[in-house]
């Protein structure tokens, strides 16, 4: 395996029982890059990204960061350096937002030492990047969906990682917030060389967010490289079994999927 | 009220009630003695009777109640964190029917060679960790311990040995009988000062290592996913607070008897008045376990003269659970549960 990335996937196992849910999955993500990992329903990719941070230990292969194996780091080391951005965020306890901002710096502190004046400094920096330092006293659990969100994408930007695990990081947010949060991130990775992992199923903004994308399909890779270089209109079909088309837009200048149907109903209306 | 002025009003207000439970359960008597004379017995200057009073009779109990009330408290905040479940009390995982069960047994059964004095709160003790290590192992699978499940084989094992405990109580002697049914209810008189040398140290260093993970119970109260992405192995920590809150509540009941409501409601108030941050919860239960457990030893010392002293729990419910009803009317919504 040629290693040299911040993370180094080799060889990647998991089953679940008798169920292969990644097969022999092998990926170098390099430092600073967005990556997006794609895929239909159930295909394994938010095992995958549990198996990044040892939250899920794997049958076969192993996960690095920076040349070492993970399963030869605590957590608390492995934290220091990934944070999460995970699927559900439902919240049922009276946390204040700072609070929960507040427990990004968990990891940097001694068992019974509260916040030093540096992990308070980068808590308010991180609630005033995500835009919600106006909220930092509300309590969660009375928050939208969108709020709490938010809040937990400040946690892991508080967390000051090199790399952020993302799942589904749009998926309760307002079209505009979408683009902020994204924005954010792809700010953070190009001033701090941030690296930051997003499974997604939203494909135009992953497409126009990332800097590669993996594509799985039938728990394998099937596909890694630019946008432009994986999202072909054949792959689209056999992976997705839609009927897509990648383009330059060009208002935007970004890249973008333009989808036009199954391709079990195939219809041309546009 | 702005929260650090609230907090400091909760803690000075607790502990004062703290220091007035300590001197007036101390000035249990069948005449009780006055505040003064508790502290000239105390400070070395009161009557013949009144230091045998205070110092040989009432100290033991109020000394072992301080760290009882603490323990409960503690744990009962810790369970209700780890389990993320209201309903959580220290006897969970069925250490009280656990307990209760070596109780009966040693005083149904006299052992010969060991006084019951001893034999009773050693059986209560080793039924009381042996119910939780058997709960344990009844609810591990092969991906690991799962709580829900954990909660569940509490519950039946508890029933079991209930049962157990209500046959012997049916078929007992009726003076065995009222033994078995007063340890079950508790009864902080039990306690010897050879026992608290043994019990304290546990219960001291049980708490210290509670209170020193409060930080990790907020991120699991998050859900185990946070906890894990925030770096905390969250299966071992969970093992750990698991077996310490069940050696701190056995130290506790083997010599007292299972008192009831103070795990179960104490963290409950502190969490309706300040939130779930357990760095407050753990600490603040600590001290109002204390002065609740002592305050109601001196009400059910006081409340039947005549029939000698009301077990415990009897207070601790009575008095806990319509304060508990009131809060929770008030502020239901603000806390999550």
């Amino acid at each position: 395996m040629v290693s040299g990335g911040i993370l180094d996937i080799d060889s990647l196992v998991y089953t679940y029982g008798d169920k292969t849910v990644l097969d022999m999955i092998s990926l170098n993500i390099k430092k600073g890059e967005i990556l997006g990992i794609l895929g239909p329903n159930g295909c394994g990719k938010t095992t995958l990204l549990k198996n990044l941070n040892k939250n899920l230990h794997p049958h076969g292969g192993c996960v690095m960061i920076d040349g070492s194996d993970i399963e030869e780091m605590s957590k608390k080391d492995i934290a220091r350096k990934i944070s999460v951005v995970p699927q559900s965020n439902e919240i049922r306890f009276a946390f204040t937002v700072r609070d929960i901002v507040g427990m990004g710096r968990m990891p940097f502190q001694e068992s019974l030492r509260g916040a030093s004046s540096d992990d308070m400094k980068i808590t308010e920096r991180a609630m005033e990047q995500t835009g919600i330092i106006s909220m930092a006293d509300r309590h969660i659990n009375t928050m939208s969906g969108g709020e709490r969100q938010r809040a937990i994408i400040a946690r892991a930007v508080a967390q000051t990682p090199e790399i952020v695990l993302m799942d589904e990081p749009t998926l309760h947010l307002d079209i505009n917030m979408q683009f902020e949060v994204l924005d954010l991130m792809k700010r953070l990775a190009h001033d701090n060389n941030l690296t930051v992992v997003i499974v997604s199923h939203d494909l135009p903004m992953v497409t126009r967010y990332c800097d590669r994308i993996m594509l799985i399909h039938e728990h394998k890779l099937f596909a890694v490289g630019t946008p432009e270089d994986v999202l072909t209109e054949e792959n689209m079909k056999t992976v997705f079994n839609v009927d897509a088309l990648f383009e330059k837009d060009p208002r935007t200048g970004t890249n973008t999927v333009r989808l036009f149907g199954s391709c079990g109903g195939r219809d041309f209306s546009i | 009220m702005d929260r650090k002025l609230k907090i400091m009003v909760i803690v000075a207000s607790l502990s004062a009630i703290l220091i007035f439970s300590v001197l007036l359960d101390l000035s249990w008597a069948p005449r009780p003695l006055s505040l003064k004379e508790v502290w000239d017995a105390l400070t070395g200057n009161g009557t013949w009777a009144n230091t045998i009073i205070v110092n040989g009779f009432n100290a033991p109990r109020v000394f072992f109640g301080v760290f009882v009330g603490a323990a409960l408290g503690v744990t009962g905040g810790v369970v209700q964190a780890v389990f993320r479940n209201p309903l959580a009390s220290p006897y969970l995982l069925g250490l009280s029917s656990g307990a209760s069960f070596g109780a009966a047994v040693s005083i149904m059964i006299s052992i010969p060679m060991i006084p019951l004095a001893l034999a009773q709160p050693l059986l209560a003790f080793a039924f009381c960790l042996g119910t939780m290590a058997l709960v344990y192992t009844l609810s591990r699978t092969v991906g690991g311990v799962r709580t829900e499940t954990l909660i569940l084989a509490g519950v039946a094992v508890s029933s079991l040995f209930s049962a157990f405990v209500s046959f012997m109580t049916y078929i007992a002697p009726s003076e065995q009988m009222q033994n078995i049914v007063f340890w079950s209810m508790g009864n902080l008189g039990m306690v010897k000062w050879e026992n608290i040398s043994f019990a304290v140290p546990v219960i001291i260093a049980g708490i210290v290592i509670m209170i020193m993970h409060s930080k990790n119970l907020n991120a699991m109260m998050l859900g185990d996913a946070h906890a894990m992405d925030l770096g905390i192995d969250v299966r071992k920590v969970r093992l750990l607070l698991i077996i310490i809150s069940s050696l701190v509540v056995a130290a506790a009941v083997a010599f007292v008897g299972s008192i009831g409501f103070i795990g179960l409601v104490v963290p409950h108030i502190f969490r309706l008045l300040l939130g779930p941050d357990n760095r407050l919860i753990l600490p603040l239960s600590a001290l109002g376990g204390s002065a609740f457990i002592l305050a109601c030893d001196y009400a059910a010392r006081i409340a039947a003269p005549s029939y000698g002293v009301l077990p415990i729990g009897v207070v601790t419910a009575m008095i806990g659970a319509p304060f508990f009803i009131y809060l929770l009317s008030r502020k239901r919504s603000d806390v999550g549960w």
